[in-house]
């Protein structure tokens, strides 16, 4: 299969009687992912467009088998949430929820390691526009039409700016294996580099496509990595050559603070690690298609 | 967010952390008054803004005199401040901050901050205090002694001992830097801080272990549980058109150049701002508008472009994804019948039912410029932007 999910994957949706949680689900479902539930505490029972809900995740996960979670809760229930989850076994989760305290976040990823790698759940997000492997399943809120099947794995921490990256390679007509957001919090569930290290090992995946941005040290991290461990050409554009320092841009991690942090210095550390940077995010499809030209 | 000096003093104070004796004045003659309660012989009256660099910059004096006080005070209420922090206009003084001055011995660097790659918080000390933590990294790297907090159980005595005798602090104070610390981290994870930062820490001639200044910055993301800390939020420390952005709901950050940029997400708006840079133009701002691009918060993001006189040319950029590009050309098009917009406006949209969109704003008969890449976009406003369009590349909706 893809990483994280395919068609077979059953999904549960926490927060699903929310407006925006359930029109994405219809979205979701039109695309053809399994979405089986969804959890909201005290609505156990009901149904949402056909889809039965329960009150907790355990036991949505004992009713539906289901494997990952969509979680569109409230900023200051989210991080909660999300720790439900990797308590029920669920093995993959997307968090979309903008707006959750970093400090929520650090007891996130301390709760996570209560549990044996085995059975860790995997977390991307929050803050992000969710994954998508094309025409297989959607666990997000990106528009599926843009996305063609294809060799390039994609992992950005923006969502529109990874849509305008998608539709340059569909232009070129070119598709992705999947494309996984990590958001654009400081503190995220999974790094570029734990998803690079997914796609070096997956065999839909050619090329990888990283887009980073200020802020934070991940895309050094990452460079490090691809520069020892990964054989597939590595693409990357870095936003933010015009920010300024001390600033935070949107993204709550977007804003350069230490050494290393701004767009220059990272397109500088990628360049040393051997990964291919696109100039401006015009040409990201285009640098893409002379790499992949290249290599074939 | 950020807090002035006194407020984040108050607050450390409150867990333990011992300050000078000192007051908030809001006018000359209080801050005379203010010292004479205060006691001693020396004072320092200090300028309270949101920015670091104060001293170098004049914001902070000793004075030995009631009338030195008061004329000091005289030379900094109403004056705007420019700190290596603060940009070109400086910020504005409106309340100063009197404090009996201390018998220094040593000074001491202390932060706590969101160490982003331990993904924990994490203590950061030096004995070179006095300095900023950024020159300290540079000229003295080994003077730094630096400590994570296992978030499940806290800071422990240990970590803060381990701090206090790498630091070379008197034996017979331990136990003070122990208090010092615990109580700065209690306060950073009580009201979610990213920032609390003593600089310096001073020990005493007569032993004690004061905060000489202090600054607090808290996580945005949680003050929906502080009102307190909300409460203190100082709109005269802030860029005008920042704070009436976080008003409306939108993500603002001011520039200097003069091409005002409207776009949905934060990683396109920071790459739109870039490409209008190689296309040899300068961003006026950074706007995210949010995912969605509704017809209201496409309006208002152009009345806060607009309000912003630097402003020569508006590059609208929306990648339209669950929304359709039908739907944002029409808000577009409502927004410009709204707001009075007397500069070009370049408008690129992409994504779902692009071509519905383009026909929209053609039809629309607004002197609107079209574009269809990135690239194109960034071009169209910095050539509308020098009024040197030629002929082919001017794609005006003429009806």
């Amino acid at each position: 299969m893809s990483i994280f999910i395919d068609e077979s994957t059953r999904v549960i949706v926490q927060g699903i009687t929310g407006k925006m949680a359930r029109f994405h689900t219809n979205d979701m479902l039109n695309y053809g992912t399994r979405v089986v539930g969804g959890v909201v505490p005290g609505k156990g029972g009901q149904l949402v467009d056909g889809l039965p809900v329960f009150d907790t995740v355990e036991e949505a996960v004992a009713e539906t088998g289901a494997e990952a979670s969509l979680v569109f809760v409230p900023p200051p229930f989210a991080a909660d949430s999300i720790m439900e989850a990797a308590d029920a076994g669920i093995c993959y989760c997307v968090c979309i929820t903008d707006g959750i305290p970093a400090q929520d976040m650090i007891r996130v990823k301390r709760y996570m390691y209560r549990y044996p790698k085995e059975r860790r759940m995997v977390l991307t997000g929050p803050n992000c526009a969710g994954t998508i492997s094309p025409g297989k399943a959607l666990l997000g809120i990106m528009p599926g039409h843009i996305y063609l099947p294809g060799p390039v794995g994609i992992i950005g921490r923006s969502g529109t700016l990874g849509y305008e990256a998608a539709a340059q390679l569909k232009a070129h007509g070119i598709g992705v294996s999947t494309s996984v957001g990590i958001g654009g919090d400081p503190i995220n569930g999974s790094s570029f580099r734990d998803i690079i290290q997914h796609f070096q090992n997956d065999d839909d995946t050619q090329v990888i496509c990283m887009i980073g941005e200020i802020g934070g040290p991940q895309e050094a991290e990452a460079a490090a990595y691809i520069r020892d461990h990964v054989t597939k050409p590595v693409i990357a554009y870095v936003a933010g050559l015009t920010a300024p320092k001390g600033r935070t841009m949107g993204h709550a991690g977007a804003i350069i603070s230490a050494f290393g942090e701004s767009a220059s210095e990272k397109v500088e550390i990628l360049t040393a690690a051997g990964v291919t940077v696109a100039p401006n995010p015009a040409v990201i499809g285009d640098t893409i298609a002379r790499v992949m030209a290249e290599a074939a | 967010m950020d807090i002035h000096e006194y407020q984040a003093k108050e607050i450390l104070a409150s867990f333990g952390v011992d300050i000078p004796p000192g007051a908030l004045a809001y006018s000359p003659e209080q801050a005379a008054y203010r010292a004479r309660e205060i006691g001693g012989e020396r004072w320092v009256v200090k300028a309270q803004v949101h920015a670091g660099g104060r001293g170098k910059a004049g914001g902070v004096k000793v004075c030995a005199s009631d009338q030195e006080i008061q004329k000091t005070c005289e030379g900094l209420f109403g004056r705007k401040l420019v700190t290596h922090q603060t940009g070109p206009e400086g910020k504005g003084i409106y309340r100063v901050y009197v404090e009996g001055a201390v018998p220094i011995e040593r000074e001491i660097y202390l932060g706590l901050v969101l160490d982003r790659t331990s993904q924990r918080v994490m203590i950061v000390a030096s004995a070179e205090g006095g300095m900023e933590i950024e020159e300290i990294s540079a000229q003295k790297p080994d003077s730094i002694v630096r400590a994570t907090v296992e978030p499940a159980v806290g800071l422990q005595d240990f970590q803060c001992r381990q701090i206090a005798f790498k630091l070379g602090i008197d034996p017979a104070l331990t136990q003070r830097m122990v208090r010092t610390l615990q109580g700065c981290y209690r306060a950073f994870r009580e009201y979610d801080a990213t920032m609390v930062e003593i600089n310096p820490l001073v020990v005493t001639g007569d032993n004690r272990i004061l905060a000489l200044d202090a600054k607090m910055t808290f996580d945005d993301n949680a003050l929906f549980r502080h009102p307190q800390i909300s409460e203190l939020r100082d709109k005269s420390q802030e860029d005008p058109r920042e704070s009436r952005a976080a008003d409306r709901g939108l993500s603002y950050v001011g520039l200097d150049g003069n091409i005002g940029c409207i776009v949905n997400g934060a990683g396109l708006a920071m790459a739109t701002m870039d490409t209008i840079k190689l296309a040899g133009g300068e961003p006026a701002n950074f706007l995210d508008i949010g995912g969605g691009a509704t017809p209201e918060r496409v309006a208002k993001a152009f009345r806060l472009v607009m309000s912003d006189s630097n402003v020569q040319a508006v590059l609208v950029n929306i990648f339209a994804g669950i929304n359709r590009c039908d739907w944002v050309a029409e808000g577009v098009i409502q927004a410009l019948r709204e707001v009075q917009v007397d500069v070009p406006v370049i408008v690129r949209l992409a994504g779902t039912n692009v071509e519905a969109g383009q026909k929209i704003l053609a039809e629309s008969g607004l002197p609107l410029i079209r574009a269809n890449t990135l690239m194109e976009a960034a071009e169209r406003a910095v050539g509308a932007w020098k009024n040197d369009l030629t002929q082919d590349t001017r794609v005006r909706a003429v009806k």
